[in-house]
């Protein structure tokens, strides 16, 4: 055991209390000292001695049984997608391993931390095929930030302690333990459980070089035509404030990545849109005309970044960000600051004049003009036809005032979803980003409500998503937790279908879904629903879903063949956006 | 850096740092093989501190590419530095093995020309066989096996590259800030303050 830890000094009266525990309940002291409430998992023959203690402390640790590992992990990253606390999710050996690791590939590329428990078989077992033997710390070693395997119960308490440590701090991610089942039973003298603060090998984050704020802020002040673009970061380093000031004392424009919704309230009056493939117009085009581009906790992907040789080569490119490997990944950083936001936007704000771009924000707009003509108009407000999914987002937008939490799946329902959801505040848009898993938000969703009970929880939804992961109306008919499902129908895979559109001749390939009747199978786990393809009960129906007491399923049927514009043609470059 | 062409391959020594861990070799080795980057020799060893790992790997790319998967290895919780070196910026060494039959080279080799020439020795001389070691550069290791050949060479096995960085300093002072509860600008290094050092260090 070599786990390298630097801890705290051992309080003298700990050493009193040493006690002779279970390996399995070493892991329960140690997740509420680190304050855990609530784990989403699922059990199973190797994680039997870690249920079994759950059973003494079910007073403390809320468990939420789901229906399947996924739905399990996809419910720990919105919990802590809402929360900005870490995830607990609990599965046991073997395919229940197997299962998370969709969502924790999810959680790793979209920086959610996680801490996931699995059983593993008996240590003497191990490399010998027995029952649920999976290598899953292999398996995972590429979609875990760290991973473990302990096979002594005396390894819980620091392996538990670096693993919060791990996933919350720097750039977050996920970990696993797999937890050997005799470990789990193997009684122990437990000495208290002191977090870890520290691990030599690991920098999350680094001292940060003022010469670097100093270049930045000097190319922003000799800047004609400063451009902002922020992603996740702001949230994860809670600098939505400091983001907020930075912005308005520069007077900058201000774009965001999926990820990042929601860190600037939607109305605020620099907020221009979002960015990529189906951003706004703005945001786009403007990309190559700004002259300074100042990236925020973002990594320019390539669903943001179209294509890269033709990606703002006119511009400086100033890029925060709190892990190294990101700057100049992808996009070549004229002034790297490595750092986190937190810290390193008070450093800047300082630094820079009060000034306003209002020519140039001004341009901004009249690109929005333009795309509220083309495009946003007849999506949000169609005044005859079938029901698009813009004027959904945007009757709920009226009904919610920007107050909800807005978890969406993936496809076009997804970018309508985060293009036109109103969001005024932080933590609020939750959507699988960089991975892209469909069947992420009925999960995501249940844990987004656990971690935000007060809050109003949406998940859109389209049909193709909503069959993946359908099983989780049994986690919210057992917990009673309150979850507002709308699923947009447009009775294919849309998203596949508008590329088989555009760019593959209508050749409609394994793209028309067929759907059960939601709404009965909604009322097969006891959750109202309705199921409505009329604009004229539309608000209506909307406002039942809202004001009813507890879950509802609520069916809109839309236009089948709508597609999403402004589109970036995969291959493009950014200023060749799309508006029809 | 002293690399004048980012964008041509070449040969790259990469040298990394790390705790001692089970599963760590897995972590590094998958950051090249997701990218379909062949690894030409990986070597693990002990490093000139007691309990920290030193892998030295060697692969032919670009400098580009090498700048971001060093900088994916450093990311992993368990790596404590990496640095990577064109082979200006190193002194390194392979070894190799040689098993030949002893009558034929006895018989037909000026074995003891051979061995002066290739700076090899005779490790092993049996009545059946014999083991010839060597040690250098690639060149000079694959330059015996051209000798040996005609003399039926049964089996060669080459060791991985293993290198001594020029410029550095070794690692101790390094890890000493390293243990620090809060590390200073040393070891929280940013990489482009490093630009135009003659070791890069990331």
């Amino acid at each position: 055991m070599n786990l390298m830890l630097t801890k705290e000094k051992q309080a003298p009266e700990l050493l009193d209390k040493v006690k002779t525990i279970s390996g399995a309940e070493a892991l329960l002291i140690a997740l509420l000292e680190e304050e855990v409430d609530t784990i989403f998992g699922y059990p199973g023959g190797a994680i039997m001695p870690i249920y079994d203690a759950l059973y003494d402390y079910r007073d403390r640790l809320n468990h939420i049984l789901v229906r399947h590992e996924q739905g399990g992990i996809h419910a720990g990253q919105g919990y802590a997608r809402s929360s900005g606390k870490a995830g607990v999710v609990f599965a046991t050996s073997g395919p229940g391993a197997t299962n998370l690791v969709t969502g924790l590939a999810d959680a790793l590329i979209d920086s959610t931390p996680l801490v996931c428990i699995t059983g593993q078989v008996f240590a003497h077992l191990l490399g010998t095929d027995a029952f649920q033997e999976t290598d899953i710390v292999n398996i995972t070693t590429p979609v875990t930030k760290w991973n473990y395997q302990v096979t002594d119960a005396s390894e819980i308490p620091d392996a538990v302690a670096k693993a919060f440590h791990i996933a919350r701090s720097g750039r977050p991610g996920p970990v696993l333990i797999d937890i050997a089942k005799n470990a789990q039973i193997q009684k122990f003298d437990f000495k208290g459980y002191t977090s870890c603060k520290h691990i030599r090998s690991y920098r999350p984050k680094p001292i940060v070089r003022q010469e670097y704020i100093q270049q930045a802020a000097e190319l922003i002040n000799n800047a004609k035509k400063p451009f902002v673009l922020w992603g996740q970061g702001v949230m994860l380093g809670s600098a939505e404030q400091e983001f907020k000031t930075f912005i308005e004392k520069a007077g900058i424009p201000a774009a965001w990545t999926i990820m990042g919704a929601g860190a600037l309230p939607s109305d605020h009056p620099l907020n221009v849109g979002m960015l990529g493939m189906h951003g706004n117009y703005g945001p786009n085009v403007l990309t190559n005309e700004c002259d300074v581009l100042i990236a925020i906790g973002m990594r320019f992907d390539d669903r943001v970044t179209g294509r890269l040789d033709k990606y703002a080569k006119q511009a400086q490119v100033i890029h925060l960000d709190i892990d190294p490997s990101e700057i100049s990944k992808n996009v070549k950083a004229t002034v790297p600051v490595w750092g986190d936001c937190k810290e390193t936007l008070p450093m800047l704000t300082e630094l820079i004049e009060a000034t306003a771009h209002t020519e140039w924000l001004e341009k901004f707009r009249r690109y929005e003009q333009e795309e509220i003509k083309e495009v946003i108009q007849d999506e949000l407000f169609p005044a005859t036809g079938e029901i698009t999914m813009g004027e959904v987002i945007q009757q709920l937008n009226e009904l919610t005032k920007g107050e909800a939490i807005v978890v969406s799946d993936v496809g076009q329902h997804q970018m309508v979803a985060c293009r036109y959801a109103k969001l005024n505040h932080t933590r609020s848009n939750i959507t699988s980003g960089g991975l892209g898993t469909m069947g992420f938000a009925l999960p995501a969703a249940i844990g987004a409500k656990f971690g935000a009970l007060d809050r109003t929880v949406v998940a859109v939804i389209g049909d193709g998503g909503f069959q993946m992961t359908l099983q989780e109306l049994g986690t919210i008919m057992q917990s009673g937790v309150d979850v507002k499902i709308l699923i947009l129908n447009n009775q294919f895979l849309g998203m596949v279908r508008q590329w088989q559109e555009l760019f593959q001749d209508k050749r409609y390939s394994f793209v028309d879904i067929t759907s059960p009747d939601f709404v009965t199978v909604a009322s097969g786990y006891g959750i109202a629903g309705k199921s409505i393809s009329e604009r004229e009960g539309l608000k209506e129906a909307l406002q039942e879903m809202l004001s009813h007491k507890g879950s509802f399923l609520l069916e809109v049927m839309v236009t089948k063949e709508n597609n999403v514009f402004p589109m970036v043609p995969q291959g493009s470059s950014v200023s060749e956006i799309r508006l029809k | 850096m002293s690399t004048q062409h980012p964008i041509e391959k070449q040969e790259f020594t990469i040298t990394v740092y790390t705790e001692n861990q089970i599963g760590l070799l897995n972590r590094i080795a998958i950051i090249f093989s997701r990218r379909k980057i062949n690894i030409e020799s990986l070597n693990t060893s002990p490093s000139e501190i007691e309990g920290i790992h030193r892998f030295t790997i060697l692969i032919h790319e670009t400098e580009e590419v090498v700048r971001k998967v060093a900088s994916q290895i450093e990311k992993q919780v368990e790596v404590l530095k990496v640095y990577y070196n064109t082979n200006e910026d190193v002194i390194w060494q392979e070894m190799a093995l040689y098993k030949v039959p002893t009558d034929v080279i006895a018989e037909k080799a000026l074995v003891e020309r051979l061995l002066r020439e290739n700076g090899a020795r005779a490790v092993v001389i049996r009545k059946d066989y014999t083991v010839f070691e060597t040690t250098g550069h690639r060149e000079e290791t694959e330059n015996l096996i051209n000798v040996l050949q005609p003399y039926g060479l049964i089996e060669f096995v080459r060791s991985a590259r293993i290198a001594i960085i020029k410029g550095s300093e070794g690692f101790h002072r390094k890890l000493q800030e390293f243990e620090k509860r809060e590390p200073g600008h040393d070891v929280v290094e940013n990489e482009y303050l490093n630009k135009g050092d003659k070791v890069f260090t990331m």
